[in-house]
């Protein structure tokens, strides 16, 4: 119970700071990465006043052995670097500046209605479902969920090289 | 420049940040909202509800400003329906190719100085820049 009242005050935390820093303003967004016309660099500041926060707080957080209503941190520990990961980021990239809106401000904006808001959002949730389908296609994880992450091994691809002949 | 708002973003950006540090603090969990939705998409036991609540937080706080403050969901660009499904299939498929969005990379990841996420921030910024000045310099500002 407790658990889900804090991912839900979380969620409430996260959408007044999104639509207050400008997030949920397509135009905003744009604007904010048109850097070689009337750039607004305003969304940057949004960026800096998280990853402050966050940075100090994280650090202090980690020093606890849990989390206060789970039995362990879910926290991505993967440490190298592949195509789907620069490839995802690259497809995420040409999206969020042709929409103007990342996974966080459009579930925000749901609540206003707008038809362009809902569209996009729909869109949206098609692109993580056809994900899934191309993953299950492949028959092997194309990413591996952040809670899931195994601990970067790096003797992993001995496992497979098997004994060496004398 | 004439549209610039340091203090609001700021402020918003020190919520987001207490946002992610509540979440780890009391699920131990990180706040990217990509990763949270994708997880909903593909349920899995003792780990659905509290993304549940969080995708409901998220949509009570739009719901809030909606109704107290809607011009900050002004949507003031000018783009097709077939611009918004291309744009939205694109957010959806390579947030979870990528295994992050602007939350979970941008923030989160970048908090915590992963490799992984510098990179996947580094990127989009680049395919953000690329695309609007495509749009707005090559194609007349709307699509």
């Amino acid at each position: 119970m407790n658990a889900a009242l804090a991912a839900c005050v979380a969620g409430l935390i996260f959408a007044v700071g999104l639509a207050l820093g400008g997030m949920t303003l397509p135009g905003k967004v744009t604007a904010f990465l048109d850097i070689f016309g009337n750039w607004d660099p305003s969304l940057a500041l949004v960026m800096l006043g998280a990853i402050t926060v966050h940075a100090v707080l994280y650090r202090v957080i980690r020093r606890h052995s849990s989390p206060l209503f789970a039995p362990t941190f879910s926290t991505p520990t993967r440490r190298d670097l592949d195509f789907r990961l620069v490839g995802g980021a690259a497809l995420f990239g040409v999206g969020w500046g042709l929409g103007g809106f990342c996974p966080g401000p459009a579930v925000t904006s749901l609540a206003s209605g707008q038809p362009s808001t809902l569209i996009f959002v729909a869109a949206m949730l098609v692109g993580m479902f056809l994900y899934k389908l191309v993953d299950k296609a492949w028959g092997q994880p194309l990413a591996i969920p952040p809670q899931q992450e195994p601990h970067f091994v790096a003797s992993t691809t001995s496992a497979f090289e098997g004994p060496q002949d004398a | 420049m004439e549209n610039f708002t340091p203090l609001a973003s700021l402020g918003g950006g020190i919520l987001i940040g207490l946002s992610a540090s509540l979440l780890l603090l009391c699920n131990g969990k990180i706040a990217g909202v990509s990763g949270i939705v994708g997880g909903v998409l593909s349920p899995t036991p003792n780990d659905t509800a509290w993304r549940v609540l969080f995708v409901v937080g998220l949509f009570t706080g739009g719901l809030l400003f909606s109704l107290f403050s809607p011009q900050v969901f002004t949507v003031s660009i000018s783009r097709s329906t077939g611009a918004l499904i291309l744009a939205g299939l694109l957010v959806g498929f390579g947030t979870r190719l990528g295994n992050g969005c602007t939350s979970g990379h941008g923030v989160c990841g970048m908090s915590r100085f992963s490799v992984r996420s510098v990179v996947a921030t580094i990127t989009l910024m680049i395919a953000g820049f690329a695309t609007v000045y495509i749009i707005n310099h090559l194609l007349g500002g709307s699509l």
